[in-house]
């Protein structure tokens, strides 16, 4: 009868907390490759930039993680936004531990460093996988 | 909040540390074999800077029989000083090292190691110290304007000065209280980064030679291989051309040189590497040889292969010379001197070495002034205090003692680079104050003002070519044909050309202090 009653609408993430969730994959992703280089050329810079890279990667997610538990209640879907703000805690512990890691001389950061990263780049990208598909949609019968 | 500056102990970081301390207590690490554990680091690294505790009326602990005296005081980050032949001492000022910032760590460690240092500004310059006849010393400025300087050298009658990126000479005339004019430079010294800045300097018996320290530009290569062309070395320096070769290599942070009186051997004392545990790596006291290789970075104490460096260099690490003497880890020896029969007691026959003191390390150690007893010229027993009191019952100092020089009197001068002064250690029965005319020098702490210096005692002075004649066949080298670093392969064989290790660059900001002391070197 009333059309707009059947229409299925998403309403998308906040534009800040898919911005802070993004940047907190991307840019694990970023400090996985630049390990990567690192562990394959010796090259101490590629490690460096791990370093910064990994710092920013905890900012964003932290703040990823506030907008999610100021989101929780309003989520579509309660259990699922609890899996996705557990994930962004434990990626941000296992990051930080990678960021003291990284703080390690030379070739000490090697190969923990890269291991974490590989952890953490995976635990990003479930948490946004699911972040962004658990945007609070209603479907409206 | 105090406590947690100084131990960072909250209680994430002592779960992080966990397995770092523990059993190690104190394990007396001392001599030739020194035990070493295995390397060990928690997530974060051991550390503690005690900060800055007020003197008040107290003074640093000398032995029984000795006293010491605050003989300048107001100096601006003393660091090495030098006694010229008439009693004039001669204090070395400032601070340097201009390393950039890389990680985050940087910053992070920056700030608490700043908290072990004083607020003063380096000075830059050299003051002059002379005896007023009681007892105290007259302050003049001898010279400014130069560049965290650090060695010093007195040949004849030209005065060296090693800043942290060029070598540089005075004329000198005895009596002298200032410079006649800016320095001549005789050459540049490496000073890219610099993150170990010090210039340590002495020449050799006959003034034939000047040796300079040239400390590593990280702790373990973490600024690249390529930073490290002409670094931990110790170079051989013609005084006349400036040219140079590396007389030994592999020498992580070469703070403080000196001559064996009587001898042509160059001993140093230098600062390992950090980070592998509070009882990793012992600091040391050796001698030198020509064309030794002394294991930085691929190793550490002969063939202790250093995990963290790569590519690894198996046939460095086969090549590397074990140190004579450990002074155990992270004291940050910064001075060395000879002692002579002047100063008496069981302190006639061994060396003096000021030690700046931890941060790698929970609790801190060194932070004095420790004698090493010789036999036979060599290091034969466990080093004792000598000037002690630094440290405060609440984990704080008064003080950091860095370079130690030995009068002809027999005094012993140290400088303390926290507290901004420099002391006078002199021996009780000597210190009848009227000073003995011409006698035999033998127990006269005073005469100092009034005499000149007795030549051929001086550890301090490897400045009186003519007291050891002999020596001179010793160092074959023709200092013309000196060839540049024939051991370049020590720390990155084909990068030198991408280094421009000049001192051009003049730091814009000397006295940063943030960046690793070599106390840590540390440091």
């Amino acid at each position: 009868m009333n059309a707009a009653a059947e229409t299925t609408y998403r309403r998308g993430l906040n534009p800040l907390h898919g911005v802070l969730l993004a940047g907190t994959f991307v840019l694990f992703l970023a400090a996985l490759l630049s390990d990567y280089a690192y562990l394959t050329s010796y090259q101490i810079q590629w490690s460096n930039l791990s370093s910064w890279l990994i710092a920013g990667a905890l900012v964003c997610n932290g703040f990823a993680f506030l907008c999610g538990v100021l989101g929780l209640f309003r989520a579509g879907n309660r259990r699922r936004g609890l899996v996705y703000i557990a994930l962004l805690v434990v990626s941000f512990v296992l990051g930080f531990i990678n960021a003291l890691i990284h703080a390690m001389d030379a070739w000490a950061v090697m190969p923990t460093g890269f291991i974490l990263s590989i952890i953490v780049t995976v635990l990003a990208l479930v948490a946004t996988w699911i972040g962004f598909s658990n945007t609070g949609a209603k479907v409206k019968q | 909040m105090r406590f947690s500056r100084r131990y960072l102990a909250t209680p994430l970081a002592m779960a992080l540390l966990a397995g770092t301390t523990g059993a190690l207590a104190d394990t007396p690490q001392f001599g030739a074999n020194p035990d070493l554990p295995e390397p060990q680091r928690g997530l974060l690294p051991n550390m503690g800077v005690p900060e800055q505790a007020p003197w008040n009326d107290l003074k640093p602990t000398v032995p029984e029989g000795y006293t010491i005296t605050e003989i300048a005081s107001d100096l601006k980050i003393p660091r090495q000083t030098l006694v010229l032949p008439n009693g004039d001492i001669l204090v070395a000022e400032g601070s340097g090292g201009h390393a950039p910032k890389l990680r985050p760590k940087d910053f992070v460690a920056g700030v608490i190691k700043a908290k072990g240092k004083t607020s003063v500004k380096g000075g830059n310059r050299l003051t002059l110290l002379r005896p007023t006849g009681d007892g105290s010393y007259e302050q003049t400025v001898f010279a400014d304007g130069l560049d965290a300087p650090y060695g010093l050298a007195l040949i004849d009658d030209h005065l060296y000065v090693a800043n942290q990126g060029s070598l540089v000479r005075f004329d000198y005339e005895q009596g002298q209280t200032q410079a006649d004019g800016p320095p001549e430079l005789v050459t540049p010294l490496p000073s890219e980064i610099n993150h170990h800045w010090t210039k340590a300097m002495t020449a050799s018996p006959d003034g034939e030679y000047l040796y300079v320290g040239i400390g590593s530009n990280s702790n373990i290569t973490e600024r690249g291989m390529e930073a490290e062309v002409d670094r931990a070395e110790i170079w051989q320096i013609n005084p006349e051309t400036g040219a140079h070769r590396a007389y030994a290599t592999g020498v992580r942070n070469p703070t403080a040189l000196t001559f064996q009186p009587g001898t042509n051997t160059l001993w140093a004392v230098a600062n390992e590497r950090d980070e592998l545990g509070p009882n990793l790596v012992p600091d040391y006291l050796t001698s030198i040889q020509d064309g030794g290789f002394y294991g930085w970075p691929y190793s550490y104490w002969g063939q202790h292969v250093d995990p963290r460096v790569k590519p690894e260099n198996p046939d460095k690490v086969e090549s590397a010379i074990a140190p004579d003497y450990s002074l155990a880890s992270h004291r940050a020896p910064l001075g060395v001197a000879f002692s002579n029969p002047q100063v008496g007691g069981e302190y006639s026959d061994g060396v003096f070495i000021g030690q700046h003191g931890s941060w790698n390390r929970a609790d801190p150690v060194g932070y004095n002034v420790v004698f090493v007893p010789f036999e036979n010229g060599k290091p034969a027993g466990d080093p004792v205090d000598f000037v002690s009191g630094f440290l405060t019952d609440d984990g704080h100092t008064r003080g950091r003692p860095v370079g130690v020089s030995v009068a002809p009197d027999g005094s012993v001068i140290v400088a303390d680079d926290l507290t901004n002064a420099v002391w006078r250690v002199t021996r009780d029965d000597a210190d009848s104050t009227p000073p003995a005319p011409a006698a035999a020098s033998d127990d006269s702490a005073a005469m100092q003002q009034s005499e000149p210096a007795t030549p051929g005692d001086s550890a301090a002075m490897p400045d009186e070519p003519s007291t050891t004649p002999d020596e001179s066949t010793t160092t074959p080298d023709d200092s013309a044909a000196m060839p540049e670093a024939p051991d370049d392969s020590a720390t990155t064989p084909d990068e030198s050309s991408t280094l421009s290790d000049e001192g051009n660059e003049v730091p814009d900001d000397p006295s940063d202090d943030a960046q690793e002391e070599p106390a840590t070197t540390a440091t």
